[in-house]
């Protein structure tokens, strides 16, 4: 699995300032194969795809 | 009781004329302690030459990523490398984005495309998109598309946009560290179509990019000058990949000062709390902005990145007995 916003080994390293920063950005990396994903944010919510992986939201 | 801001009192609040240059440079230089009283002044010039409305507003991106322009803080750049990939709105999703903003009151939706400039696909998108929102949402539209031509100015006043975004982002002389693709003056130009088209003219900035006092008390100085409806600040929320991905965050104090300093400058403009202000001011911050010349917020979420809820800052408005403008005051 791999962080959502650096991209980098979920397992690996410190992402304690990842995961703050999640609180104020849409997720950018696919956390199942870490490819960039589409992201669209509007004002009351954010969709990310992934082609592999599917579509999030929130 | 400091002498510029006895001064400030006589020439803002009385007579409603906006501070210079070197006063503005006095304002960002007074020391934590008269951070209160200049707060309280702002605020009361924004209450005496503004009143008591807040203008609300939403946003959102039509064309994220993969801009040409090297704009520095800008994550939506093609030339960095950051993880911001380039993504359409569909008109459909474009109107229902506008159905949310008026649904918290909003009074203005800003639609914003990272590019230098729009091509004739985005110009197409727009008039489509704008069309269908004003089919079925009550709101004012704006835009922010980059660089125009008189032909594309000419054209956004045909689909009804009633307002149109186009930052300077800094002061003339600090510009050429952030952005190197075009030049200061060729926002410029773009403004003062804008401006002679009769389309209301929103134009702000981001501080924290480097800039020293003087330069911010060159910008308010320069925004001053082009005297604008709306100024929205921003505060530069640092984005991975881009050259000031590793700049430090505005402190609380010194945003607050420059919030302040830039009411004291343009006592009647909308001056907007925008990007940034949750990461350098927090809620408190929010809070004392509001009560130190801040007469405009932009609710929810941002471009790329996401904000308070519509509701904390409503919430906000209602505890400081702040109305939100209606809509029929902005026609």
């Amino acid at each position: 699995m791999f962080c959502d916003r650096c991209g980098n080994q979920a397992a690996e390293g410190d992402h304690t300032a990842c995961a703050a920063a999640r609180e104020l950005e849409p997720p950018r990396f696919c956390p199942e194969c870490r490819r960039r994903m589409k992201v669209q944010v509007v004002p009351t919510g954010w969709t990310a795809s992934c082609v592999e992986h599917g579509t999030r939201t929130a | 009781m400091s002498e510029i801001l006895d001064r400030a009192r006589s020439q803002v609040l009385n007579d409603g004329v906006g501070l210079d240059e070197a006063q503005i440079l006095e304002v960002l230089r007074l020391p934590d302690d008269a951070l209160p009283e200049l707060l309280q002044l702002a605020h009361d010039v924004r209450m005496k030459w503004c009143g008591p409305e807040v203008e609300v507003e939403g946003i959102v991106s039509l064309k994220t990523g993969g801009c040409p322009e090297d704009c520095h803080f800008c994550s939506q750049s093609g030339l960095f490398a950051s993880p911001v990939r380039s993504v359409w709105l569909d008109i459909p999703s474009l109107v229902e984005a506008a159905k949310q903003t008026a649904a918290t009151g909003a009074t203005e939706f800003c639609i914003v495309a990272a590019v230098r400039g729009p091509d004739q696909r985005l110009m197409t998108q727009m008039r489509e998109g704008v069309k269908a929102i004003k089919a079925e949402v009550d709101i004012q539209v704006a835009a922010s598309l980059g660089m125009l031509t008189q032909e594309q100015v000419d054209d956004l006043v045909d689909m009804g946009v009633h307002r149109y975004n186009h930052n300077l982002e800094t002061c003339q002389s600090h510009f050429p560290h952030v952005v190197t693709t075009h030049t200061w003056e060729e926002r410029w130009g773009t403004l003062k179509m804008v401006r002679d088209s009769g389309m209301e003219v929103c134009c702000g900035g981001i501080l924290g990019l480097g800039e020293t006092l003087e330069q911010r008390a060159e910008f308010a100085a320069q925004l001053a000058e082009l005297d604008p409806h709306e100024v929205p600040m921003n505060f530069l929320n640092p984005r991975p990949g881009t050259p000031l991905g590793d700049q430090p965050v505005v402190e609380g104090k010194d945003a607050l000062r420059a919030i302040a300093a830039f009411r004291l400058a343009m006592p009647r403009t909308i001056l907007r709390f925008a990007g940034g202000r949750e990461i350098t001011l927090g809620d408190l911050g929010t809070r004392d902005g509001l009560l130190g010349g801040i007469n405009a917020v932009i609710v929810g979420n941002y471009l790329t990145t996401l904000g308070r809820p519509a509701t904390s800052d409503l919430e906000l408005l209602q505890d400081l007995k702040m109305p939100v403008k209606a809509l029929s005051a902005t026609i």
